[in-house]
């Protein structure tokens, strides 16, 4: 991949990125939040490719440490989001 | 697997990414995005695990391990300490783009591979990545009042930060120029570090909103330069999704408050009051429970305002009960939300939807100002700036021209205190002396808690 292809993914997807976030009910902003943390940990993918190969021991144990690090957001981002995304309710429950 | 296979998948897992930030448009489709979200993660893993280089899984597999036995328990926090679990995890996220980014440096070094392009998007990547991790580790502290709230400042700090943002630049345009320059590379490492923590540490409490929404950014961002070292098209489009969230409400946070980010980030707001105490005192009226019940009992309409002195008295749970008591009488009883009320964007939303308070109850800023006026009861819970008339008429105000809630023009306000301090930004209120308003001193807990027992014990003369 070129870097101009590259820049032009970015681009796209920041343009989504800003459409997709303005139409996200207030309510939710920090239900939101989490979320993206969650999804900003897909850098577990960069730290696998670092971790996994047969190459120089050092880069294996800086790219474990990263995938502990990404793993921690993915699993505790999703979790509390839902946990706060059960919350919001319409009506009243019935007591 | 093939790398076109895994190519393949993970386009499938960019398209659910997108889906799962859609569907958070509406609370009752927003559950459905976490889903999507688990499951664009879930083929992104597994996805990238089969990669034909991945060789050895045992490192991976006990790192994985590790990562969801402290991740679980992070998501357990009590919902008032959920800003400082989001910027522990922009620090785990910013950690995790630095190291790989350390990592791939040293790699392609010793391959021959350093091209001036790898090295300007690993410069990124480092820089955002490691300052993103030191600055939301300051955030964090601050948050769960390790460190210092209030802006921490010395002279010719801001003399400080530029030349560290503009050494930092300078060495990362001498290591692209010339990747010779290996030595430098560390020193842009120990910089990021250093850069983090002086940049949040004159950042105070009520800017946190825009801070963590910031950092949030930055976070994004390093996936994204990780994405451009790596080549990898599924890291740029996560990333940019995640650095557009946040850049989104970073922006709703400055306008919500009428101020630019550099102000914001150099300004050190809340340091620098000019202690202009003018003008005669007025005393500000107090009432009892009694007073405020029946009040409360002879209103049609009332607004509650929630600000961060009700998270940080818990006292979500007890406003419920009066919600309870005064809907049980008839009484119409809306949630007024500030934008930056809180430490986080949304904030005041989350603890009332935990309290069990329908989300249709929750208005916003400007969809209540207008009716204002035909509010017979405004009750001020733990809010202070938010509320305070000087920004829509003192000039001489630091918060003058920031949006506000109209709460003064209520018929009746009722403030719910500590006692008289000024609030964060040290500014003076004076919708407190204002001739409709009482104050309830004390506890927002114990206020509210009282203040639903008076009125479930008189049986309602409305």
């Amino acid at each position: 991949m070129d870097f101009v292809t590259a820049l032009f993914v970015f681009m796209l997807s920041t343009f989504i990125g800003m459409d997709v976030i303005r139409r996200v009910s207030r309510l939710l902003h920090t239900p939101l939040m989490s979320l993206t943390n969650a999804i900003s940990a897909i850098a577990i993918v960069g730290a696998i490719i670092l971790a996994g190969p047969q190459h120089d021991q050092t880069s294996n144990i800086l790219g474990a440490i990263a995938v502990f690090a990404s793993t921690t957001n993915i699993i505790s981002g999703f979790l509390i989001t839902d946990r706060m995304l059960k919350m919001f309710k319409k009506k009243e429950p019935g007591k | 697997m093939s790398l076109q296979t895994i190519d393949l998948v993970y386009l499938v897992s960019a398209a659910l990414f997108i889906f799962s930030l859609k569907w958070m448009s509406d609370p009752k489709t927003a559950r459905n995005g976490v889903f999507a979200g688990v499951a664009a993660m879930t083929l992104a893993v597994v996805g990238t695990l089969l990669r034909p280089d991945i060789t050895s899984y045992t490192w991976i597999f006990i790192a994985i391990v590790l990562g969801t036995v402290v991740g679980v328990p992070l998501s357990w926090v009590p919902l008032t300490a959920v800003p400082q679990r989001t910027a522990l995890s922009h620090a785990f996220g910013g950690l995790a783009a630095g190291l790989v980014g350390i990592g791939k440096y040293y790699l392609f070094l010793h391959d021959g591979d350093l091209t001036a392009f790898r090295t300007g998007a690993i410069v990124f990547e480092v820089a955002l990545g490691l300052m993103t991790c030191t600055g939301s580790l300051v955030a964090a502290g601050k948050l769960q009042e390790v460190l210092p709230t209030r802006p921490v400042t010395y002279p010719g700090q801001n003399f400080v930060n530029f030349s560290l943002i503009g050494i930092g630049v300078l060495i990362g345009i001498a290591l692209v120029v010339n990747p010779a320059l290996t030595f430098l590379f560390p020193v842009l490492i120990v910089l990021a570090l250093a850069f983090g923590v002086m940049l949040v540490m004159p950042i105070g409490g009520a800017d946190m909103p825009t801070v963590i929404s910031l950092l949030n950014s930055y976070a994004g961002l390093a996936a994204v330069a990780m994405g451009f070292v790596l080549e990898n098209k599924l890291l740029i489009v996560a990333g940019a999704l995640d650095g557009s969230s946040g850049l989104i409400l970073s922006i709703i946070m400055c306008r919500a408050m009428n101020r630019s980010f550099t102000n914001v980030l150099f300004g050190a707001f809340g340091q620098v009051q000019a202690a202009a105490a003018q003008g005669e005192q007025k005393v500000a009226k107090s009432a009892t429970i009694e007073d405020a019940a029946q009040i409360l009992e002879n209103a049609d309409r009332v607004v509650i305002v929630p600000g961060y002195g009700m998270a940080v008295a818990q006292a979500q749970h007890r406003v419920r009960d009066v919600f309870e008591q005064l809907t049980k009488k008839g009484i119409n009883v809306q949630f007024a939300v500030h934008p930056v009320a809180g430490r986080m964007p949304g904030h005041m939303n989350v603890l009332l939807a935990e309290a069990e308070i329908p989300y249709d109850k929750l208005v916003e800023m400007d969809d209540i100002n207008p009716e204002m006026s035909q509010v017979d009861v405004c009750i001020i819970l733990g809010a202070n700036d938010v509320v305070n008339p000087a920004a829509r008429h003192d000039k001489s105000s630091p918060i003058y021209g920031m949006p506000i809630i109209d709460a003064d023009k209520a018929k009746t306000v009722l403030a719910n205190k500590r006692s008289m301090d000024p609030g964060f930004a040290g500014i003076e209120n004076e919708l407190y002396v204002a001739p409709n308003t009482l104050m309830l001193f004390g506890d927002s807990k114990v206020v509210m808690g009282e203040l639903a027992k008076a009125l479930s014990g008189e049986g309602g003369g409305h």
